[in-house]
């Protein structure tokens, strides 16, 4: 379609106002050949909005967006060399399966024997061949899904936009697209940005995940190294599930002291003595026993292959993840052990990791 | 008791308008066909429709009526679908010219029949403007029944003017109730403003585009004040002639017989578009 095959997607400074808020301030990110970058963060956060700057259905106030080596800042949405799947699908009521997966080839006027192999193809990889002749009123929502997939993959544009393309799906066709998804993003190799606020999605599909909120980007990185190492509380309590836990405090002489605890601890940032600070684990990295920090069991959830353990250190409600046959019971006092080379330290100001 | 009350909820909530409907159109509308086909002294008779074939304005009013509805229902459509697309595509001030374009819904048929002839009349504004530009010598005799173009010109004019803001209402609606989605994905998979109105919001508008021409065609069926106020009888058209024979020829008959005739060609028009624009069953969602 005369545009590059394979495309980064460079974001320098990109700022979008709204009437009275702004939106996106000054966000700086880029993107790689190739690469699955997810954007997540709560509803409100500017994920969409920032998706919909790169699209072209948005204009920035400030800043410049990149795709392979043209600036695309000022060039409409058709002339960027983007696909999109849209969160409602926005398969077009009135055309066949396979008109709608042809409508952006048409628009760009290939020739009739492309389009009609090309629609194959693409009907062929998410499996809608027998559903060719139907119009979208006749589809599941899951099949409506694909459709949309499939018109956004067969324009061969060398960027994907999927604008929380599985939100509207119930939870169980939402793993099996999921998975398609990853399938199909390791066939075709397109640099795609996908929005989400479901953190398990960005977790399992990202090559990276860049986590936002309010409008700013608050930490890029590969999903394990967010989850090991989240930037600030903020990702921390974001990602996972459970979140991870915090516990408000402060360091002197080598025991971290808070609401109704004290304990020792060895491994302490530098110069932190008398500073309020906040202390990071996540569930899997404690365990019940008698070692450690003393806690009071206030609730015990089996889930099947784990319990899931809510302990109370001083007043804090922590989260613990414990095997299924735990023998804890609601009052019982425990102690709480974990490996400190996994905890992060956060400032309790800032929320940023030290 | 309470299942009761809310099964007979929907028809109670329905029969100020049913008994309106009946009151106003249905009981009249039995009555004009029953005088329709009376025949004086009682019977059954068809002598009226035979009579109203004959009478020597007939075929001039069934020409006049198709020829006004031919001229200015395609050109209220397109006007009123460009106009339409203009404010939706929320330009600075979008609200004001709705407003503008809106504002000759307030005015009676009648009314805007005599604004037009003062625009269209000999020592109208249109003449004098003309003479005071230098444009023209003598004025233009725009409406003399000689000068059948003029006339229909006039009648186009003032009809379009009038009533081609309630066909924008209709299909300004119906554009709303396309979702945004639709326009956008149209925008990223290629569409130029063009073919994004040929391709997906056209077909899209159906439903209201069809609701639009089945209002505006019954309208142009009973065009009748404008053309009255313009022309008088020098353009004699079916609704008109149906309350000549009311009011001035003291025949009811006759006139239920136009009115009858009008009521039929609505239906077949109704009918046609329905069938024409309809949507496909399989379009419909579940």
């Amino acid at each position: 379609m005369g545009f590059a095959l394979v495309a980064g997607i460079g974001i320098e400074r990109a700022t979008k106002v709204f009437a009275r808020t702004t939106a996106i301030k000054g966000i700086s990110l880029d993107i790689k050949d190739g690469e699955f970058m997810v954007l997540l963060g709560p509803s409100g956060c500017g994920k969409t909005t920032l998706l919909r700057c790169v699209a072209g259905l948005e204009h920035l106030d400030d800043g410049r967006i990149t795709i392979g080596d043209r600036d695309v800042t000022d060039l409409a949405p058709r002339h960027r060399g983007i696909a999109m799947v849209f969160q409602s699908y926005a398969v077009f009521p009135h055309m066949t399966v396979e008109d709608n997966i042809g409508f952006g080839l048409r628009m760009h006027r290939r020739p009739k024997a492309e389009i009609t192999r090309r629609v194959a193809e693409g009907a062929e990889l998410l499996g809608l061949t027998s559903l060719l002749a139907r119009y979208p009123a006749q589809l599941s929502g899951g099949q409506r899904q694909r459709v949309a997939v499939a018109r956004a993959l067969v324009m061969d544009a060398p960027v994907l936009l999927m604008d929380e393309p599985l939100s509207n799906l119930d939870a169980l066709l939402r793993l099996q697209a999921r998975a398609d998804l990853k399938r199909l993003h390791k066939e075709v190799k397109r640099t795609t940005i996908y929005v989400t606020h479901d953190q398990v999605e960005a977790m399992s599909m990202g090559d990276r995940i860049a986590v936002m909120r309010e409008g700013s980007i608050e930490q890029v990185g590969a999903p394990m190294e967010i989850y090991d190492r989240p930037a600030s509380q903020f990702v921390g309590g974001f990602i996972g599930s459970p979140p991870m836990n915090f516990l408000r405090g402060s360091v002197r002489a080598g025991s971290f002291e808070g609401d109704g605890f004290a304990f020792p601890i060895s491994r302490v940032p530098p110069k932190v003595d008398g500073r309020g600070l906040l202390l990071g684990v996540r569930a899997e990295h404690l365990r019940i026993g008698d070692q450690g920090v003393p806690a009071r069991i206030s609730v015990v959830e089996p889930l099947g292959d784990h319990a899931l353990v809510t302990a109370l250190v001083g007043k804090t409600p922590i989260k613990v993840q414990a095997p299924i046959d735990v023998r804890a019971k609601p009052d019982d006092d425990v102690r709480l052990a974990f490996d400190e080379s996994k905890a992060r330290w956060m400032d309790a100001e800032t929320g940023a990791a030290l | 008791m309470r299942a009761r009350a809310e099964r007979f909820l929907p028809f109670a909530l329905l029969l100020p308008a049913v008994a309106f409907l009946a009151l106003l159109i249905v009981i009249p509308m039995i009555q004009a066909l029953i005088l329709a086909v009376i025949a004086e002294g009682g019977g059954f008779t068809l002598e009226h429709f035979e009579r109203m074939a004959g009478d020597v304005n007939f075929s001039d009013a069934w020409r006049n009526t198709l020829l006004l509805l031919i001229l200015i229902v395609p050109l209220q459509i397109v006007l009123a679908l460009v106009m339409a697309l203009l404010i939706n595509s929320r330009f600075r001030g979008h609200g004001f010219f709705l407003y503008v374009y809106a504002i000759p819904l307030a005015i009676s048929d009648l009314a805007a029949g005599i604004l037009w002839l003062a625009v269209f009349t000999e020592r109208g504004y249109l003449n004098s403007s003309l003479q005071g530009a230098g444009l023209i010598q003598q004025p233009i005799l725009f409406l003399s029944f000689e000068n059948l173009p003029g006339i229909l010109t006039a009648i186009v004019v003032a009809e379009s003017w009038r009533a081609t803001a309630i066909v924008l209402l209709i299909l300004i609606a119906g554009l709303q109730l396309i979702p945004r989605d639709f326009f956008e994905a149209a925008d990223v998979f290629g569409a130029g403003r063009f073919r994004r109105t040929i391709h997906v919001v056209l077909p899209l508008l159906r439903p209201s585009l069809q609701s639009a021409l089945i209002i505006r065609t019954i309208f142009a069926f009973q065009t009748f004040a404008v053309v009255f106020a313009l022309a008088g009888r020098n353009m004699p058209v079916l609704a008109g002639e149906a309350y000549v024979w009311y009011a001035a020829n003291r025949n009811e008959h006759l006139a239920a017989a136009y009115a009858v005739l009008l009521l039929g060609l609505t239906i077949v028009a109704t009918v046609v578009y329905l069938r024409v624009l309809g949507l496909r069953e399989a379009e419909v969602a579940r």
